[in-house]
């Protein structure tokens, strides 16, 4: 059904969402945990950066990335140094983009499940002796954990279709950086590519649904567990 | 081991300066709510930061502001039992009473089977927190706190948001607790006839203060504590020995200088219990009456007459080794010309005793 050139676009295309989310996971875990359980200076700000990417033109995005991670930027003069290549223009600055364009929905999605967890659960967990540490691994974690895979989800789908700034940072280069959205929009531009156009159409709207009925199970999940039934 | 507690806090109209000893056994924190006796709590288990305090279990001291020592809350080892019991929903009832264990010092928690029998939580072990009843879950809730092998226990009204019939159902596992324990502990309530039950020593704060302690029987039965108990609240607390079971339903102790009979205590002859007799429920005759119902009469001697702001007044008297409170009118007591040396007769009917209010003897 699919030819050896759609392949190599999903397979691409997989490649870049999976990278792009398990990396950025970590960091989203405790940037939510940090709004949504900490006052400090400056948090309107952490926020709003947070949340940049989901208001600018993503191809304002992209071109910041460039500035920054390009070959003459900054960062990826210093990638460059450290080991020898840089991200633009590579599979590598597609996960990159695709992660930025994504943290904002993850992080919300983490956010709100730890909102949900009564803070006097914490208390509890520490007056039984476990330090700060053991509370947010042993209590923290696992009650969020739906929520958590809920904005993995989430962020999977949103970056298994960015098309923006993964154009302007990375271009659009076959078997390198041309992913699904960039595939389709390729195969558009070109007479008689409607009919491959449209087969990885179906495969963006299958995956995108799946892991949106994915991501709402798991969030419904969150909420049972949180209630401990 | 001991409790020493001293401690000032503010926060916006709200100012705390308390100061207390318990000398180990169930010390009973009582006030109103909004006395402070929560902030009292939380600072003994750290999870507030006085402005100043002195906080001391043992030789261990938990809170040393001048000293700069603030132990953190994971440090201190103090089993605190909420209000609301704040189980873990994602673990099991077994996973929650095991939660400690791996945090205390090994071969320092007790025996998970020991725990469970005391608190008859046996068949709970593997459901889920969502399906306990109230009475479940502060069970389970105490049975957490006491493996985590803690130097002191906090109870924060343990009951406050449990019914009628589920507080009955909970009150002799607290008894047994308390048997048990061998760790002092720390229990907060406003509600005076738990206290009664189950308390050695009171605390008893108003409006972030102090205003008395001592050993429950001897401040139950001070008019003066009215103010915090409020007038339905006032009762004094004897203890007895039980002498005999009727077969009319009735149980005879040895109190108060004389025979008190109760509705039916299932406890063995010679058995020591604690009685709150509520001031309400007991009259003052002048001669001991005859041909009424109540059954106890007990010949007593006035030790002082306390007016209230209303149309009550609060009768002290002495009946045997025991201190009573009555609670009648000031017309009666004018009528009476009742004053401290007097000797008169305290009645209190039988069925006015209820069996919340009776309790083993802490010991």
């Amino acid at each position: 059904m699919l030819g050896p050139e759609e392949w190599t676009v999903l397979a691409l295309s997989l490649r870049v969402a999976l990278v792009a989310t398990l990396l950025s996971l970590p960091l989203g875990i405790a940037v939510a945990y940090l709004l949504a359980r900490h006052r400090f200076a400056g948090k309107a700000i952490v926020n709003g950066v947070v949340h940049l990417p989901l208001v600018l033109p993503p191809v304002v995005t992209g071109y910041l990335l460039l500035l920054a991670f390009g070959p003459r930027g900054p960062l990826g003069q210093g990638l460059e140094a450290l080991f020898g290549a840089g991200i633009a223009f590579r599979w590598t600055g597609a996960a990159l983009a695709a992660g930025v364009m994504a943290f904002p929905l993850m992080v919300r999605a983490i956010r709100l499940s730890i909102e949900a967890v009564d803070p006097k659960l914490e208390q509890a967990a520490a007056t039984l002796g476990a330090s700060r540490v053991w509370v947010f691994l042993t209590v923290t974690l696992p009650l969020i954990l739906p929520g958590v895979l809920a904005g993995a989800v989430l962020a999977f789908a949103k970056a298994l279709g960015e098309f923006g700034a993964t154009i302007t940072f990375v271009s659009n280069i076959p078997g390198e950086t041309q992913t699904l959205p960039l595939a389709i929009y390729s195969f558009l531009q070109i007479p008689g590519g409607e009919g491959a156009a449209l087969r990885l159409v179906v495969i963006a709207v299958v995956v995108s649904m799946g892991a949106l009925v994915m991501s709402e199970w798991l969030a419904a999940r969150a909420a049972r567990r949180v209630a401990g039934r | 081991m001991s409790l020493s507690v001293s401690l000032t806090h503010r926060r916006g109209d709200f100012a705390l300066d308390a100061a207390f000893e318990g000398q180990g056994g169930v010390t009973a924190l009582f006030g109103r709510s909004g006395a402070g006796k929560t902030t009292v709590v939380d600072a003994v288990a750290g999870l507030i930061r006085p402005d100043r305090a002195h906080i001391r279990v043992g030789d261990t001291v938990l809170t040393d502001t001048d000293a700069g020592r603030l132990l953190p809350p994971h440090r201190r080892r103090v089993g605190y039992v909420f209000q609301e019991a704040r189980l873990f929903p994602h673990l099991t009832v077994k996973g929650n009473l095991l939660y400690g264990a791996r945090f205390a010092a090994p071969g320092a928690a007790r025996p998970l089977a020991e725990v469970v029998e005391m608190l008859g939580i046996g068949p709970l072990l593997d459901r889920r927190i969502g399906g306990l009843s109230g009475g479940e879950a502060q069970r389970v809730a105490i049975g957490r706190a006491l493996l985590a092998a803690p130097r002191l226990l906090l109870l924060d009204e343990p009951l406050a948001a449990l019914d009628a019939a589920r507080k009955s159902e909970i009150l002799p596992y607290l008894d047994r607790l308390r048997a048990a324990a061998a760790i002092p502990i720390l229990y907060v309530s406003h509600d005076v006839s738990e206290i009664a039950r189950i308390a050695t020593d009171i605390v008893v704060l108003d409006a972030g203060r102090v205003i008395r302690a001592g050993p429950v029987a001897d401040v139950l039965s001070d008019p003066a504590i009215v103010a915090a108990t409020g007038v339905r609240g006032a009762g004094a607390m004897v203890t007895g020995r039980v002498t005999a079971q009727h077969d009319d339903g009735l149980t005879e102790l040895a109190a108060a200088g004389g025979a008190l009979f109760l509705p039916r205590v299932a406890a063995p002859i010679g058995a020591a219990l604690r009685v709150r007799i509520a001031a309400q429920d007991v009259m003052i005759a002048r001669r001991a009456p005859t041909d009424i119902s109540a059954l106890n009469i007990l010949p007593a001697r006035v030790l002082s007459v306390t007016e209230g702001a209303g149309p009550g007044a609060l009768v002290q008297v002495q009946a045997g080794d025991a201190t009573i409170l009555a609670r009648i009118t000031q017309r009666s007591a004018r009528a009476l010309a009742l004053a401290p040396g007097d000797a008169v007769h305290a009645v209190v009917k039988s069925v006015s005793v209820a069996s919340g209010d009776i309790a083993p003897v802490p010991g």
